[in-house]
């Protein structure tokens, strides 16, 4: 994959779509053949590929006993040097200010996939490795997921994302893999 | 640069899925702007990150105060039935003491224990440290150093308190509070080691005992003495030295087995 392209992976329940993920971020090891970035195995330096990898699970990795800004302090900041204003410009980009001071127990699942894709905001990487990112977002949220994704194909990232339903992003910059199960 | 990445096959992505277009409009882009995004923000020092861990588990350890307490309790109630149960002749207490105080916080340091990943593990943090670019050994690391200040240093406290209550002398309080203290560094790297192990099994607590306990023996053996040898006023600095001997054994190589064993159940 280039620059600025962004690649759906679809496919049924149980297709295998989290395991190529997890198997793209060095999570773990492939049965068969290897993962290259910029012409080299992965694992011939996994921390550097790393550190150009942003990875969003099934579920957002957040702490239930943290507000959302705590959460993307602890978790973006052991990665980036972030200011906590730079988290309230994330929060606010994604529709979070208002509730960003309660813990995340609190919140819904909508509302904490919200605060996960501040953190991916906040990320500098040119990969983004997406575990269904529009997963319990509203009609508004799923349009945001599509806005964040064009924006960083526009600075030049490249997008991997296991999907149910189609992202809304440009038709020139999708490709797709349908994975199916034998 | 080359900036490309294959799918899970030693072939490229098919070219031929790769339209006309799409081709020269890479190369009016030209290859991923790697360099370009990744000094966009600082990356944060690796000691840094390792202090924003252990802050993290400090400050969440906080707001889950009652499992905070809960091995502190523990220790409190196996070191006040043991009178109950034997005899309240502060002679024969004393010479249980030493057993009485290091078991009761070998139990305490194993109840932490269970705790010490499993709820990162489930809601995705260890997975962000695998994949933060970060070492995974300082961070988690980090997370054990943060599990010896909220268990095992509480535990060094309470221990000459729950030996005052057992009769031993009020002059081997130093003794007692320095090999608690050290031991307590080891039993927590050594328990690192088999939390890491037990991740992925369900209802880990015999398992983490088992795979725990023998390896703690050495601790146990030599914390017990340097007690006793307290408690009786002479020099236990041997037992105390072979203690912190453990302990840097444990600083050395625990963080590596545990995160090597971290990474092998994220799989």
């Amino acid at each position: 994959m280039g620059a600025g392209e962004c690649l759906q992976i679809t496919g049924s329940n149980g297709a295998g779509k989290t395991s190529l993920l997890r198997t793209l971020s060095g999570l773990m090891y492939p049965e068969e053949g290897r993962v290259l970035w910029q012409g080299r195995s992965i694992r011939d330096d996994l921390r550097q590929f790393h550190a150009d990898l942003a990875y969003i699970g099934h579920e957002p990795p957040l702490k239930i006993d943290f507000t959302a800004k705590e959460n993307l302090r602890y978790w973006v900041g052991v990665r980036w040097r972030i200011s906590r204003h730079e988290i309230d410009e994330a929060l606010e980009r994604v529709g979070a200010s208002t509730w960003s001071d309660r813990p995340v127990r609190t919140l819904s699942a909508g509302q904490k996939r919200r605060v996960a894709l501040a953190g991916l905001a906040l990320m500098t990487v040119p990969v983004w490795l997406l575990d269904e990112p529009t997963t319990n977002l509203d009609k508004q949220g799923q349009m945001l997921v599509g806005t964040l994704i064009e924006e960083h194909l526009g600075r030049g990232g490249l997008v991997i994302a296991a999907i149910h339903h189609d992202l809304s992003v440009r038709a020139t910059a999708g490709r797709r893999l349908e994975l199916t199960r034998e | 640069m080359s900036d490309q990445i294959a799918h899970t096959s030693d072939a490229p992505a098919n070219p031929a899925s790769e339209g006309e277009g799409d081709r020269a409009r890479h190369a009016a882009q030209g290859q991923l702007d790697t360099e370009g995004q990744r000094t966009a923000r600082a990356a944060t020092p690796l000691l840094t990150a390792a202090a924003l861990s252990l802050a993290r588990d400090l400050r969440l350890a906080f707001r889950k105060r009652g499992q905070l307490v809960q091995p502190l309790v523990f220790f409190a109630i196996v070191t006040t039935l043991f009178p109950l149960a034997i005899s309240p002749e502060l002679s024969r207490l004393r010479d249980v003491a030493p057993g009485v105080l290091w078991v009761a916080a070998l139990l305490s340091s194993l109840l932490a224990l269970e705790f010490l990943f499993r709820d990162d593990a489930h809601d995705g943090t260890l997975e962000q440290y695998a994949l933060s670019g970060q070492s995974l050994t300082w961070l988690l690391f980090a997370k054990t150093v943060a599990h010896w200040l909220l268990t095992g240093l509480p535990l060094a406290l309470m221990a000459p308190l729950a030996g005052l209550s057992l009769g031993v002398p009020a002059a081997s309080v130093p003794g007692i509070l320095a090999s608690v203290a050290v031991g307590s560094v080891a039993l927590s790297l050594v328990g690192s080691m088999g939390a890491a192990l037990t991740l992925g099994v369900k209802r880990s607590g015999a398992l983490l005992s088992l795979l725990t306990l023998p390896l703690a023996m050495p601790v146990l053996i030599f914390g017990a003495r340097a007690t006793e040898l307290a408690i009786r006023g002479e020099s236990f600095s041997a037992p105390l030295q072979l203690l912190g001997a453990l302990a840097v054994l444990g600083v050395t190589l625990a963080p590596l087995a545990t995160a090597a064993a971290v990474r092998v159940n994220l799989e």
